[in-house]
């Protein structure tokens, strides 16, 4: 049966592994996997390289990831490495 | 630093473009992926962010200072260890102390007297060239100023000095990393070559190019298309003038000239030196270790140094010392020699010493005056050193400004040296740097000592700002009957009365002239009742300035008021010329002509005013028509205005019913557009109010009942209040119709306005085609306005389209008891000939200013449909559909 969606707090102090994580748990079987980046401040070079990778996997797999709560710092981050289209966003 | 695996995963792998490999494209564009990422990552970061890495990277420079001098010099065999040493040190410690308490993050600088603030957004990634003469100092500055602005750096040194250069990123890159920057943000190609630099100068994802360099580096970044700081060659010319301190000026020059063996740019080239001067300047030089050639010794340099074929220094001569040149070219000179100075008598090809040298051989030139050496330093600015740096040596201050004026450099050092004058920070005030913008002489896009703010976009946050607003009226207004009774407080020699026949004839001017102080000379000079004309007012400044008069007073309408202010501005400047001072304009502070403040005489301008309608006793308004070009010149200053206006209601008392009509109706449009324009304040908003008030209320009494003293007098009061509303608020739209209808047909200004007026109301109260830009508003607000004077009338309604509506119906109803015809087709005027008349029409009141204030901008189709309306009749005055149907 498929899962309808994966929810997931991401904690910034361990974000890369997280966002590893994630990746690496997406089989197909959800639809979407929403990730709750309310806690998350500033992201890195890794975490950067982490979401590409997360959003190639999703791309892949078919997944659609939802990014929650991104502060618009991180948020311009994103949009510098062209990632916002590869994820959605709600507050 | 290196391009990581996870970099080149990501990095897909172009085809190979003209000149380079597939393979070295991945690794270019792995470089530009990492600095990409660092450059985002750096984004998020704040000031003190930066400011926490900034200082350990400087820290680090100085420390690594005598390391990277010696590396440059072994690899580049360029220059002076010692003052490499220097170099690295003002690098990062003056630039240091330049940068460390800018803001370079969030907001910059605020100007709160302008209402703005600056706020600074990172480029993202640079490419950055460096050159071979200063290798690492550039590389330290660039670093340092990369973090400083939260950029990213890709950097493409001189290949003859990568290996410092590349020392000297990753020392910085180091500090940095460990301080907490984004990995990856510097980076140095590896064995970069021409076809890397043109690859990268082109990637989309480089924002900005700083080439710091020869001539065809700065070429080709400005070629590239990228937005780019080049900053390349020079060739410093230097005055040394008669005044000047010869011992300074000697030791300077060869401070800079032998300082890192002359690499520097700024270095100077040609000293001009003042003839009465120059045997003991070269004398110095040589008690001080120059060697000072002789002719044949010249030549031999010449040839040598100067590429006969481009002319061009020798790159082998490039940064070696004095006796090392000496040697090469065969000259005998000491050992410790420090400079090799060359005379020159001219500048150019046939002098070819007269170019940029970068090393210890310097050109003198003896000037026999102050003319010659300023042009022969032209010359050498010309000669390759357009935008770049001079130097000037003098204690005479306007020989100092007369060398700035004619030199085109970004830097004119005075009384210093060249090279490190030119640096910054050390012998001046000049931000510090190690690239020098050369403008646009020099193909450059800046004349600045690049900073850090040529690393930045600078986004200005704007707020809307109210320009200072104004309510102007002269300094005294006496109203209400008998009030020409205060003219016996205006002591005068000599009086002038300017007034039409009819008023003489029916003895206004005698009534005026009871009231006229005692003792005063009294002239009464008679004009038509019509527009001014030229030459009606060159008889009244001719009588003016016959009588030596020190008053005018102003009796009668319109058109005898306007004939006053003009004659009492001609009468005070006799220059103004009325033709420039009519130039159109938007905004009156803005405005580009200024009208005279010198005044050769001066005169007091009492109007009194003996109609209800025009207001011209209180505005800076008049009209002059030049009968022989045809031409009528709108005057429009607030020093036309009367300093003393009299509303005396017993001059209006006899004023037949139309005139009474056209003139009131002249004041209700003067209120009701001044109340909607976008110039309207509170101030002229109370005035238009009243005056709309007292119209509704009493001009149908004056028109029924002439000799009713009451509303003559509030009549008189209304017009006057009107007229200071729009004084200080203006007109709009339906004076600009008006103004070309009544032109064109004949028509009394009054009847054209109230013709007009219904249909202007609802085309302002209906949401406008096109909005009116306008800083004094907030909101389309002309229907509210309209709303608002119907509630003050009582006249009923909801919603703000029926208050409107109910105003063009008391409009019209009040039209109708004033007798005023319905429509203009009901003036006789054939519907073909109007049809012929409007798209002229129409377009003579586009060209009039007085719409401009008015809060919908007319299109000219729009002004058409107007003009057909008025011709249609008043019941085609509907509001279409107003802004908003709320109720207010």
């Amino acid at each position: 049966m498929a899962i309808v969606a994966v929810f997931l707090t991401i904690d910034e102090t361990r974000l890369v592994g997280a966002l590893r994580e994630t990746g690496e748990k997406l089989d197909g079987t959800e639809v979407e996997s929403i990730l709750d980046f309310s806690s998350v401040s500033r992201i890195d070079s890794g975490a950067v390289r982490a979401l590409e990778e997360l959003g190639r996997v999703a791309d892949e797999k078919n997944v659609k990831v939802v990014l929650r709560g991104v502060n618009v710092d991180v948020y311009k981050v994103l949009k510098l490495m062209k990632l916002t289209r590869r994820f959605s966003f709600v507050n | 630093m290196i391009v990581t695996d996870a970099v080149k995963e990501r990095v897909q792998i172009p085809l190979a473009v003209e000149g380079v490999s597939a393979e070295r494209i991945a690794y270019l564009e792995g470089l530009v992926s990492q600095a990409r990422t660092a450059a985002a990552v750096f984004s998020q970061f704040t000031q003190e962010d930066v400011d926490r890495i900034v200082k350990p990277m400087v820290l680090a420079g100085l420390e690594q200072a005598q390391h990277l001098a010696r590396l440059a010099v072994e690899e580049t065999r360029l220059g002076v260890m010692e003052d490499k040493v220097i170099k690295n040190m003002v690098a990062s410690e003056f630039v240091y102390n330049y940068v460390k308490d800018k803001r370079t993050v969030g907001v910059i600088r605020e100007i709160p007297e302008r209402n703005l603030i600056e706020m600074a957004e990172p480029i993202g990634v640079l490419f950055s060239l460096t050159p071979i003469t200063n290798p690492t100092s550039t590389v330290l500055f660039k670093c340092i100023m990369a973090i400083k602005t939260r950029n990213a750096v890709i950097f493409s040194p001189h290949p003859k000095a990568w290996h410092c250069c590349s020392e000297a990123v990753r020392i910085m890159y180091e500090a940095a990393v460990k301080h907490g920057a984004p990995e990856g943000v510097f980076a140095c190609l590896d064995s970069p070559t021409l076809p890397d630099n043109a690859y990268l100068m082109k990637h989309k994802d480089i924002g900005l190019i700083d080439a710091t360099g020869g001539p065809g580096v700065v070429k080709a970044a400005y070629s590239s298309g990228k937005p780019a700081l080049g900053v390349g060659a020079g060739n410093t010319p230097v005055y040394l003038e008669k005044t000047a301190d010869v011992n300074t000026a000697v030791v300077d020059i060869i401070v800079s000239k032998t300082f890192d063996n002359g690499t520097i740019c700024a270095s100077e080239q040609t000293v001009v030196i003042d003839d009465e001067i120059y045997d003991v300047v070269l004398k110095k030089f040589a008690e001080l270790g120059a060697h000072i050639c002789n002719e044949k010794e010249t030549k031999l340099l010449e040839r040598t140094v100067i590429d006969p074929e481009t002319g061009f220094m020798q790159p082998m001569a490039v940064g070696q010392t004095a006796a090392n040149i000496a040697r090469f070219v065969g000259l005998k000179v000491k050992p410790d020699t420090k400079l090799l100075i060359a005379p020159i008598q001219g500048v150019g090809r046939e002098h070819p010493l007269s170019v940029e040298k970068l090393f210890p051989v310097l050109a003198v030139y003896r000037a026999k005056s102050v003319a010659e050496a300023l042009r022969v330093c032209v010359d050498v600015n010309h000669a390759g050193g357009l935008g770049h740096t001079a130097v000037v040596f003098s204690r005479n201050e306007d020989v100092i400004r007369k060398f700035g004026e004619v030199i085109n450099a970004g830097r004119i050092i005075v009384n210093s040296p060249g090279s490190i004058g030119a640096l910054g920070a050390v012998y001046n005030d000049l931000v510090p740097t190690f690239s020098f913008g050369c403008g646009t002489g020099g193909g450059n896009s800046t004349t600045d000592n690049v900073n850090v703010f040529h690393y930045l976009n600078i986004k200005r946050v704007a707020r809307r700002t109210q320009n200072h607003m104004w309510f102007r009226v002269p300094n005294q207004i006496y109203f209400n009957m008998n009030a020409v009774e205060n003219l016996r407080q205006f002591p005068s020699l000599s009086t002038i009365i300017v007034t039409s026949p009819l008023l003489e004839q029916i003895g206004h001017v005698d009534i005026v002239r009871r009231h006229i102080c005692p003792k005063t000379h009294v002239h009464v000079q008679v004009i038509p009742d019509a527009e001014p004309e030229v030459k009606v007012i060159a008889l009244g400044v001719e009588a003016l300035n016959f009588y030596k008069a020190d008053q005018i007073i102003a009796l009668g309408g319109g058109s005898v008021i306007d004939a006053a202010k003009i004659m009492k501005l001609k009468y005070e400047s006799p220059e103004a010329d009325l033709e420039y001072l009519a130039a159109p304009f938007l905004d009156l502070r803005k405005r580009v002509v200024q009208y005279p403040t010198e005044k050769v005489n001066r005169a007091r301008l009492i109007a009194i005013s003996t109609t209800s309608g025009t207001g011209s006793e209180v505005t800076p308004f008049a009209v002059l028509t030049d009968k022989e070009s045809g031409r009528k010149v709108t005057l429009a200053d607030y020093s036309l205005t009367p300093d003393v206006a009299i509303v005396d209601p017993q001059f209006v008392m006899s004023m037949p019913k139309g005139l009474t009509a056209d003139t009131g109706i002249d004041c209700l449009t003067h209120a009701l557009e001044a109340g909607v324009s976008n110039y309207a304040s509170p101030y002229t908003d109370s005035n238009a109010m009243q005056a709309i008030r007292l119209v509704f209320k009493y001009l149908p009494v004056a028109y029924e009942h002439p000799r009713d003293e009451e509303a003559r007098c509030m009549m008189h009061n209304a017009a006057c209040i009107a007229a200071m509303a729009f004084s200080n608020a203006s007109v709009g739209v339906n004076h600009a119709l008006a103004h070309a209808f009544g032109a064109r047909f004949g028509i009394a200004h009054g009847r054209a306005n109230a013709l007009m007026l219904p249909h202007v109301i609802a085309y302002n109260a209906a949401v406008p085609t096109k909005f009116m830009p306008s800083p004094y508003t907030k909101g389309y607000t002309a229907h509210k306005k309209y709303a608002t004077v119907a509630d003050l009338l009582g006249l009923g309604g909801h919603t703000v389209e029926e208050k409107v509506t109910n105003l063009i119906a008391a409009t019209d109803q009040l039209l109708d008891q004033l007798g005023f015809p319905q429509s203009i087709a009901e003036l006789g005027i054939s519907r073909e000939e109007f049809e012929k008349a409007v798209p002229e029409l129409a377009s003579i009141a586009f060209e009039d200013p007085s719409w401009r204030s008015n809060p919908r901008m007319p299109l000219m189709s729009e002004l058409i449909e107007l003009f057909w309306k008025a011709y249609e009749g008043r019941g085609a005055a509907k509001v279409a559909s107003t802004v908003e149907h709320s109720t207010v």
